[in-house]
């Protein structure tokens, strides 16, 4: 059974989203597709600065078994990175949702954020997939 | 929903991940795919192989038939039990299969074929053996359990019983029986370890007793970064009816001697020789970040004229490796395209690792 938390928007493609009180994203990816990838051993993240597109990969997360591209939730700039998963990609496996984030974006258009599932709609979405 | 073998409620049962493998619903991970690499390196792990296919030939020229039939050359084995590994190849020395046969006695070979290639190659030993009078039995009555690691066959022992006590004497490459189960000293991992053949309507008891004694239970993942590292070709991937062993790093399981032994595909392969063999096969290690994977281009000074065919993150190694074919005069560095990244890779000797370490220097 895989973690949802609640207070989090969510792609279809099983990346979330939490909105921070500044108004910026940060992103990772769902507890569910950390589960479905299985052992995490290297992940691409973005250069800082790059001007991504709704629906734009922005990272590539493999893990032993396959590659598997990330997609930014809303159009915006890559305000930040996480470093650590460079040497422990493992962190995603771990702490899907907090130490396993993958970047924090500033969205150009904040109208984008409110066509981001819901904990429920994800859901749905998972249970659909099984 | 896919073939399934007599433990697949076992391990839904474990909480495996299921996957579609050749047609079969088989389990890829039951938790850590990397902890269960490990286990079969460093103590021992097992896997459900009751998908892989066990035939039967039993005849009175059936010794002579697998001369003909094989690339290897079963005359090698003269001690009831002993396995020889081969291809089976086709007119055009292409590759359709790779196997295991047993020799159990004058009249009885026994073979272990893959599991997505079982239907052509039953028909295609079936057209054979005709001219042999050999006949060919598939033995869906048993399942297989490969038990890997160095501590894999004194636990399977402790759980199997005091009938089993001698098969801790097998030799390498060999097999027996031993009551109602067939054992033999054989694997896909790079280590030691069983493969256990026994009556379906026991494969589920014995899975948990093993459980029980200590050894883990291993998907489909680990099992191909454990061979991938042993440096074994996977059918499908390294190989197939489109290249012949020559260029598939399987020259040595070619018995060109004696002679005058002819067997199906001998010509193509002389004549392939003659020419000069364009491919090689070979380990490739990866030098940047990232993971080597099967079809991704491989650049040869700065040309894009090689592939790999098998690619994946050495547990043991914790880097990337692969298997790769290469223009035959290739050496030294070469350049791997992975999303348009020219990333740099080192040609190196595989075996990657085996054993329980690594065979290369990093």
């Amino acid at each position: 059974m895989s973690n949802i938390p609640a207070d989090l928007k969510y792609l279809s493609s099983h990346e979330w989203v939490r909105v921070e009180a500044d108004g910026t994203l940060t992103v990772g990816i769902s507890d569910h597709a950390q589960s479905a990838l299985g052992d995490l051993v290297f992940v691409e993240t973005p250069d800082v600065g790059r001007q991504l597109k709704a629906g734009e990969a922005f990272a590539v997360v493999e893990s032993v078994k396959a590659a598997s591209d990330v997609y930014s939730p809303v159009s915006g700039e890559v305000l930040a990175v996480n470093d650590a998963l460079g040497a422990t990609p493992e962190l995603i496996n771990q702490s899907p949702y907090s130490e396993g984030w993958l970047m924090k974006i500033r969205p150009g258009d904040a109208a984008e954020v409110s066509t981001l599932l819901d904990a429920a709609a994800y859901q749905a979405v998972v249970d659909a997939a099984h | 929903m896919g073939l399934r073998t007599p433990l697949y409620d076992t391990h839904v049962a474990a909480g495996a991940r299921m996957v579609d493998f050749g047609g079969w619903d088989m389990p890829v991970n039951y938790g850590s795919q990397i902890d269960e690499h490990h286990a079969v390196r460093r103590d021992a792990g097992m896997f459900d192989v009751s998908h892989m296919c066990v035939l039967d030939l039993n005849g009175t020229r059936v010794r002579e038939f697998l001369r003909f039939l094989l690339a290897n050359d079963v005359a090698k084995l003269k001690t009831p039990g002993k396995a020889l590994y081969s291809c089976m190849l086709n007119e055009h020395g292409g590759v359709i299969d790779d196997l295991i046969v047993y020799f159990m006695t004058d009249n009885w070979f026994r073979m272990v074929v893959n599991a997505g290639t079982r239907d052509k190659d039953i028909a295609w030993i079936r057209q054979q053996a005709v001219a042999f009078a050999v006949e060919i039995s598939v033995r869906e009555d048993l399942a297989m359990i490969a038990v890997q690691g160095p501590q894999a066959r004194a636990k399977a022992v402790s759980v199997l019983g005091a009938e089993t006590q001698s098969a801790l004497e097998l030799k390498i490459f060999s097999g027996g029986e031993f009551g109602r189960y067939f054992i033999a000293r054989t694997g896909y991992t790079g280590e030691d370890g069983f493969e256990v053949m026994l009556p379906a309507a026991d494969a589920a008891k014995t899975w948990v007793a093993f459980h029980a004694a200590g050894i883990a239970q291993c998907g489909l993942g680990a099992r191909d970064t454990l061979r991938l590292e042993a440096g074994m070709n996977l059918y499908g991937n390294d190989m197939d009816e489109t290249q012949s062993p020559l260029e598939s790093g399987l020259s040595w399981t070619i018995a060109f001697e004696p002679a005058d032994r002819n067997f199906i595909g001998r010509a193509a392969l002389e004549k392939q020789q003659q020419a000069g063999v364009p491919r090689k096969m070979v380990g490739l290690l990866l030098e940047d970040r990232g993971v080597l994977r099967s079809h991704q281009p491989v650049m040869v000074d700065g040309q894009p004229d090689g592939e790999i065919t098998s690619g994946t993150f050495s547990p043991t190694l914790e880097r990337s490796i692969a298997l790769a074919r290469v223009p035959a005069a290739a050496q030294g560095s070469v350049k791997v395209d992975i999303r348009g990244k020219h990333l740099a890779a080192r040609i190196v000797p595989y075996p990657f690792a085996r054993h329980g370490k690594a065979c290369i220097e990093l």
